[in-house]
């Protein structure tokens, strides 16, 4: 009943509203949060083909493991990198951090 | 989980949990809220993962995301917090032109899913064990590098949190 | 075995002025007595291996037909070798002679005359490289060498021309003389290129068997235009009109560079290449023809000039250039035996010529016109017999080396052309006229008061002393050993006199000495008088017939405009180009540096719509579109 194509739609939904996030939120903190949407929605796209395809199954659940530890690396510094942005400029408006401009 | 009518339900109870919290995270107005309902996405995919019989997966990813990013999240929102809470997570000017490009790229994927007859069949049964020894075998190199990765990241902030310059 | 070995290695005659040149560019520029010698050393031992060489020739019986030939390969390619070598044969003997003599000679000159000159080892390290540059002309074996030689020579003149480098006319004369010289290069160039494609060979025996036998089958027209090109290179480094105009310029050098290189040596290079390469012009009639009239010509033309100049080197330049054009009128009758003949004899006095006027403006610190001397028989009697000597000779009054050298060209003349014999025998009746004015101005006659002269020193009097004796018997003695039976291209001329030829001439000379006095002997009345009601004859033959003043006009509106045009088309037109680039980049830039936000979530949206326009494209090119995909 439930195929590939269901869990790949719940991906694929996930995936937008990360972007929509991405795209849309004015504190970089919410801008970090949206980022780990697409990255979990990318985990669930892994690890449904894993399971529906006769192709390398665990390669896909050891991928979607790598991609946690890297993404769990990435918050811990995006986040260091937000509150050295708040300590030294007092904001964590995107809007307002926009100093490498011509 | 075999095909079934269990699986049926949990797949879409599971899935509308997952997606009305991600929805939360993004809509909300509250950083906190979404913080928390952050939390409860990742909570949400982890028991997708379950019914996709990646049982290993899905307690790494409450243990990790769910415990440990989503912490970092908090944390994060609390060491830079502004006055209103309430008012800390508003929309940019770009919601028009986002939300076309996210629905956009949505409709291309959701074509393609569409579009594709996907040759659908079992996979093989993945236990611990085997991840553990694809880990240690063919993904050997990697699995040292994201070792360092780590590493790294550690060290990355712990000198971006202290202020990155060298106290004598 | 002298002669033996000489001719065996020709190639130290070159080489030893060469290795001379370098020593004392290197290490002798401070040390001017060291300097002077080893260059007289150098030069007296190319001139004893000179000697050699010519005994060899006359011994072993080397004619022009089989000239003795030593080369090795110097670069050799598909459709081009060309070999480096030594050529030895009566006409290379004769002028290996000539110009280690007389160089020897300048140089020894050159001790006592530029002795004090803060440039005196330049000059030394100079005349010893000119010196190898003509050797090395002479010895050539075909015709790329003997141009690189050409060239050689030409720098060498620049150099020695320009070699009080601190006036600015100096300069200027040096410039000129090289730029002329490159017109003419540039013509012989194109000649060689030309012979090089259509013999695929340069060397000079070869061509000597090739082209007559080209001419004989196909006909002379073609090829007479490879000779006229040829021919431009002679007729700038030999100065016949219209290309004469650096000679005069050139006396801003040295006297003793004047005498050597201005006179003897090298603007002789031109009939030497001429008569070296006559194999080819021998069966070219028309190129012959032009040769001819070109050499009469200019003989008439710069003597017309001569007759009015004041300062003694033009006088004698002037005469220069006229004498060579007897020797390209020799040439171009078809006589190459007296044009080799006037060459020798006229290096010999018109080298006495130019030491005898060094010698006078160093007595007089450089009083150069002639209508302030007058009377330098008295204190200046050793130069003024030599001098005289000199003038005798190129007048052509017998048994004077001039006469035998003169009456072999008129007697050329006459069996060719009445015509160019009849002007020939003007140019000789002016040619006496001048040079007895120069004579009777300088020497004779009251002394000028403001003048202070005395004579010069053994240094300089001994080289003019030997000049003087082969002025007197130079001409009489090849005459009678048979010059003509050595160095000729064809059958041998007969050895006698025509005495009809000979009187005429000789009377045609005693009549320009007679004008002369009568005009310039005892003060400047007459003369005068004829200045004025000669009137414009006197302007043009004084001002050059202003061919300079044409040179310059022509310089000034076509090459100046094409430069001035050349430059209003970098400026604008292809300034334009490169400034629109520059400009057109720069708004570009200013335009596109607006994309640079710094706003993050932009950079994200542009991304964006990046990949899914590029996933459009890819899946439309790969015609999943239509298929409705396929995994």
């Amino acid at each position: 009943m439930i195929g590939l194509s269901h869990y790949l739609l719940v991906s694929a939904a996930l995936f937008g509203l990360g972007l929509f996030g991405l795209l849309t939120k004015r504190n970089l903190i919410a801008v970090l949060m949206s980022i780990e949407l697409m990255l979990n929605s990318v985990n669930i796209n892994l690890v449904a083909f894993s399971r529906y395809t006769a192709a390398d199954a665990s390669a896909g659940q050891v991928f979607s493991l790598f991609i946690i530890a890297v993404a769990a690396a990435e918050v811990a510094v995006g986040l260091a990198l937000a509150y050295a942005i708040y300590r030294g400029r007092g904001t964590v408006s995107v809007d307002e951090i926009d100093w490498l401009k011509w | 989980m075999g095909d079934g009518l269990m699986h049926t339900l949990a797949f879409y109870f599971l899935a509308g949990i997952t997606l009305a919290a991600a929805t939360g995270v993004v809509f909300k107005r509250n950083l906190v809220h979404s913080a928390f309902l952050l939390s409860v996405t990742f909570l949400g995919v982890a028991g997708l993962y379950m019914t996709l019989e990646a049982e290993f997966l899905a307690a790494v990813q409450a243990l990790v995301y769910s415990g440990a990013v989503a912490v970092l999240v908090v944390i994060g929102v609390m060491l830079t917090q502004r006055d209103d809470m309430s008012k800390s997570n508003p929309p940019n000017k770009m919601v028009v032109a986002g939300a076309s490009a996210a629905l956009a790229i949505v409709g291309v994927l959701v074509w393609a899913v569409v579009a594709t007859p996907w040759k659908t069949g079992r996979g093989a049964v993945v236990s611990v064990a085997d991840i553990g020894r694809r880990f240690l075998t063919d993904f050997a190199p990697p699995f040292e590098a994201v070792a360092l990765l780590l590493l790294a990241a550690v060290i990355g902030a712990v000198v971006l949190f202290k202020g990155g310059k060298v106290q004598s | 075995m002298w002669a033996e070995f000489s001719l065996t290695h020709a190639w130290l005659i070159p080489l030893l002025p060469a290795s001379a040149f370098v020593l004392i560019s290197f290490f002798l520029l401070s040390s001017p007595w060291l300097a002077s010698r080893l260059a007289i050393v150098a030069m007296g031992s190319s001139f004893l291996l000179a000697l050699g060489a010519a005994a060899a020739v006359l011994t072993q019986g080397i004619t022009v037909e089989a000239p003795f030939v030593m080369k090795t390969v110097w670069f050799s390619m598909p459709g081009l070798s060309v070999d480096m070598g030594v050529l030895v044969d009566p006409i290379a003997a004769t002028l290996l002679f000539v110009v280690t003599l007389i160089t020897l000679l300048v140089l020894i000159y050159s001790t006592g005359y530029m002795a004090g000159d803060p440039g005196y080892c330049r000059f030394f390290a100079f005349i010893s490289l000119f010196a190898a540059s003509m050797l090395g002309l002479v010895i050539a074996t075909n015709f790329l060498q003997m141009f690189v030689f050409w060239e050689l020579v030409g720098l060498c003149s620049y150099l020695l021309i320009g070699f009080y480098f601190f006036k600015v006319s100096a300069r200027e004369a040096g410039k000129k003389a090289f730029m002329t010289t490159r017109i003419g290069d540039f013509g012989l160039l194109l000649g060689i290129l030309l012979l090089q494609i259509t013999f695929r060979t340069l060397d000079f025996a070869e061509l000597a068997v090739k082209v007559p036998a080209y001419v004989a089958e196909n006909g002379a027209a073609s090829l007479t235009f490879i000779a006229i090109l040829i021919f431009i290179g002679p007729v700038a480094k030999s100065g016949q009109f219209p290309l004469h105009v650096w000679l005069p310029d050139a006396m801003e050098g040295p006297t003793p560079v004047s005498a050597l290189i201005h006179a003897a040596t090298m603007v002789v290079a031109g009939v030497y290449l001429i008569a070296r390469s006559f194999a080819i012009f021998s069966v070219l009639p028309g190129a012959l023809t032009v040769i001819a009239w070109l050499g009469v010509f200019t003989a008439l033309f710069a003597a017309f000039i001569a007759l009015t100049q004041r300062e003694i080197k033009r006088i004698l330049a002037f005469s220069t250039i006229s004498q060579l054009g007897f020797m390209m009128l020799a040439l171009g009758v078809g006589s190459l035996t007296s044009s080799m003949f006037h060459l020798m004899t006229h290096a010999f006095f018109k080298a006495l010529l130019f030491l005898g006027a060094g010698s006078v403006l160093h007595a007089l610190h450089d009083q150069a016109d002639i209508f302030q001397m007058g009377g330098l028989r008295k204190s200046m009697p050793a130069t003024c017999l030599m001098m005289g000597t000199a003038v005798l000779a190129i007048a052509g009054i017998p048994p004077f080396a001039g006469f035998f050298s003169k009456d072999e060209i008129l007697v050329a003349a006459a069996h060719v052309s009445t015509p160019i014999y009849l002007l020939a025998s003007l140019a000789a009746f002016m040619t006496a006229f001048y040079m007895a004015r120069l004579f009777i101005l300088t020497f004779l006659g009251k002394p000028n008061p403001h003048n202070h002269p005395h004579e010069s020193g053994l240094s300089m009097l001994v080289p003019m002393g030997v000049l003087a004796v082969l002025s007197v018997v130079g001409g009489i003695i090849p005459f009678a050993m048979g010059f003509g039976e050595w160095v000729r291209f064809g059958p041998a001329h007969h050895a006698g006199i025509d005495w009809a030829v000979a009187g005429a001439s000789t009377v045609i000379s005693l009549l320009g000495f007679a004008l002369a006095w009568y005009i310039y002997g005892g003060g400047h009345t007459r003369s005068n008088d004829l200045t004025i009601k000669t009137g414009a004859l006197y302007t043009w033959s004084f001002n050059k017939c202003y061919v300079d003043e044409i040179y310059q006009w022509f310089n000034r509106t076509f090459v100046g405009g094409l430069a001035r045009l050349s430059f209003w088309i970098d400026i604008h037109a292809l300034g334009a180009v490169v400034d629109n680039a520059w400009r057109g980049t720069g708004a570009a830039g200013s335009e596109m540096r607006r994309l640079q936000t710094g706003q993050m979530q932009q950079y994200a949206a542009v991304m964006l719509s990046a990949t899914v326009v590029l996933v459009i494209l890819l899946a439309a090119l790969t015609g999943s579109l239509v298929k409705g995909g396929q995994i």
